[in-house]
């Protein structure tokens, strides 16, 4: 490999790539846009569901309960009532999303172990259902810290409790993940497109017409997106710290490694893909074609552990499964990269299989 | 077979299919160095694939190459260094400057950054670029594109050039500085292949080859093949050409007749006193017409290259 080809190919990339306005602004434009797309719109754990309360029982006991679910900042009371009927109203036109009902007879069931509390919820969106439920699982737990009278051992004295993301905010779930579904995305989709676009524009001719080697033309078209991967690994990150308060429990080399190893995994890929593609749309096919599993099966959106067997050999073979063991691992939970050896074992084998293929499968021919 | 110094290209039984379709069949091609060769052939006829095959970058189904004494398409590698190759549709990078594409390929062709920056400089001169250097390629004309394409390959000072209807999209003026730009190179010792379908470019060049639907149907040089035409040109003026024309159309051993000016130009396909033959048909038609004898020029020879190979398909 002639390292003045490689520069000259990494070179001219840079150029053209300073000239294409759309790239440049997919470069920062992707990163703040799914950050805030994610980070803000679409929170799983919903905090101020808007809320009815009927507390006809009306006792220190149950106001103090009302107060600690109000507290969870789940809820947010709109509207009191005196009957569950007006809150079923309410909850049927869209008024509320959450009902709490404190029946009159609030503290003989609380004595006798019986239901003592409704919680009405709006059951057409799942993931108010979920917060219900957890919300459901609050006063049992409390009661007895309520001073005032305290109960046996019932249900719900088993609460979820959440290391690492003690106030369960999506945010500090999906910011590290975020950061590789952006890079898979925006990788892939870079270096997918940039043979064939060589082919489209025909410049591919005059390239294989020069003693340029296909190794020195793959690497050289690739080393300027590593570049970029980790600037927009930076975006995210400051971004996610300064807007979410992500933390960063690791240390934050392995955070830069970690990305750099799912950058080339990617890269690679996208090369494979680049040389398998005819034309730049299909490229773009195929991305989606890794892209969406990527996201779906790669633990960033679903848990993995939940997923049939099966998918769950099919997602070891994405890289971005791999960076989300890593990311989380490293960020939320401040393992070393060392320790989560496997997946940097997974990502580095990936990456050495998928651009070998590539660059065997490009030929300096025509035909 | 041996290199000789002599010979630049040297190519036996040359073979090109794609599926069915034989691209080029049984192709023998030998270039002298230092001359302008001239590919000389209608679209489709097989120039490119030929050239492709040359240069390494098509592998051939049968037959043998020989490039500047290198075996092609195995010592592909080292040939490329050597040869410049010019694509017939534009193939530098529209996004980058006449300056950055110059210097692009110095450097691929592995010229150091001191002798980069000297080349470029010379053929910016040399190729009348030196106010257009920040100019974007994609932004020019058909003319200066090819230009630019052409400075491009000649940038490492190869031996060999390959040109692939570098003249196609371009004006006159263009094409006759391009054409002055060729026999500067050559005079310099550089051997040209060029590839045309104009009939005037063929004319320029030392030695031509024709293609035909694959097949080569002539070679030499432009003076020995319309000279091999001596006496089966005629020109006929008539009064009424266009009459005069449909009677001899379909004359036998007329192979075409073709209308210029007030004249026609008539190709036959034997010199037996063909003139003589012309005018009894026109008389037989009450046509009055002055028939003499022509200057067979290349396009006669295209025509009954061409026509002839047609014939004698038919004939079998």
């Amino acid at each position: 490999m002639n390292l003045r080809r490689l520069f000259a190919v990494t070179i001219k990339e840079l150029r053209q790539m300073r000239r294409d306005r759309i790239t440049l602004a997919m470069i920062v434009g992707i990163p703040v846009m799914q950050l805030v797309l994610f980070g803000y719109a679409i929170n799983m754990n919903l905090r101020g569901l808007s809320a009815g309360v009927a507390d006809m029982a009306n006792t220190g006991a149950s106001r103090a309960l009302v107060m600690d679910m109000v507290a969870t900042g789940v809820i947010s009371p709109r509207v009191s009532a005196t009957a569950p009927q007006a809150l079923m109203e309410q909850l049927r036109r869209g008024e509320i999303s959450v009902g709490v009902v404190v029946p009159p007879d609030f503290e003989a069931r609380r004595f006798d172990g019986r239901e003592a509390v409704q919680v009405l919820v709006d059951g057409s969106d799942t993931v108010v259902q979920s917060a219900a439920i957890q919300l459901a699982q609050l006063p049992l737990d409390t009661t007895p810290t309520a001073n005032v009278r305290p109960l046996g051992l019932g249900r719900g004295q088993i609460g979820v409790v959440s290391f690492y993301n003690p106030e369960r905010r999506s945010a500090v779930n999906i910011v590290p993940g975020l950061v590789g579904v952006i890079l898979t995305m925006t990788m892939v989709l870079f270096t997918g497109v940039a043979i064939v676009r060589e082919c489209e524009r025909g410049n591919m001719e005059l390239l294989i017409a020069t003693p340029v080697s296909s190794a020195e033309l793959m690497v050289g078209k690739v080393a300027p997106y590593v570049a970029i991967g980790l600037v927009q690994t930076t975006v995210v990150l400051a971004l996610g710290t300064w807007l979410f308060r992500v933390p960063i429990a690791g240390s934050l080399l392995d955070v830069y490694l970690a990305a750099m190893l799912l950058i080339l995994a990617n890269l690679a890929l996208g090369l494979l893909i680049s040389t398998r593609a005819r034309s730049q749309f299909q490229a773009m096919q195929m991305t989606f074609f890794v892209f969406l599993p990527s996201i779906l099966l790669s633990g960033f959106m679903f848990p993995f552990a939940g997923m049939p067997r099966v998918v769950q050999w099919i997602a070891e073979l994405l890289p971005l499964t791999h960076f989300m063991r890593m990311i989380r691992g490293v960020m939320l939970r401040g393992a070393s990269l060392p320790e989560l050896w496997p997946d940097v074992l997974a990502l580095a084998a990936f990456t050495a299989v998928a651009m070998t293929v590539a660059i065997l499968r490009f030929r300096k021919r025509l035909d | 077979m041996a290199g000789d110094d002599a010979t630049a290209i040297r190519a036996r039984g040359l073979v090109k299919r794609f599926g069915a379709l034989a691209a080029i069949d049984h192709v023998d091609l030998t270039v002298p160095r230092a001359h302008v060769y001239g590919f000389l052939g209608p679209n489709g006829s097989g120039k490119s694939t030929t050239i492709r095959m040359l240069c390494g970058l098509l592998t051939p189904t049968a037959g043998e190459i020989e490039v500047l004494g290198l075996k092609i398409p195995d010592e592909a590698d080292a040939l490329r260094t050597r040869i410049g190759y010019m694509t017939q549709k534009f193939s530098l990078f529209e996004d980058l400057t006449v300056r950055e594409n110059l210097e692009f390929l110095a450097a691929v062709y592995g010229l150091s950054r001191s002798r980069t920056r000297e080349r470029v400089d010379e053929l910016v001169g040399l190729y009348h670029f030196a106010d257009r250097q920040k100019q974007l390629a994609g932004t020019m004309s058909g003319g200066q594109k090819q230009r630019l394409a052409l400075a491009g390959a000649v940038i490492h000072g190869p031996e060999l050039l390959f040109l692939d209807e570098p003249t196609s999209a371009v004006d006159p003026e263009s094409r006759r500085d391009f054409w002055e730009k060729l026999f500067d190179l050559a005079d310099g010792g550089t051997t040209i292949l060029v590839s045309t379908h104009y009939m005037d470019e063929a004319e320029r060049c030392h030695r031509i080859a024709i293609l035909d639907q694959g097949a080569l149907v002539a070679d030499g040089t432009p003076a020995e093949l319309t000279g091999a035409l001596a006496g089966r040109s005629v020109v006929v003026r008539a009064a009424r050409p266009r009459q005069a024309q449909q009677a001899l159309v379909g004359l036998p051993g007329v192979l075409s007749v073709a209308q210029v000016g007030n004249a026609l130009r008539v190709l036959t396909a034997g010199n037996h006193d063909a003139a003589a033959r012309l005018r009894d048909a026109l008389r037989g038609a009450r046509l009055d017409a002055e028939v003499v004898a022509g200057e067979p020029n290349l396009e006669d020879v295209f025509v009954s290259a061409t026509r002839g190979r047609a014939r004698r398909e038919e004939a079998a």
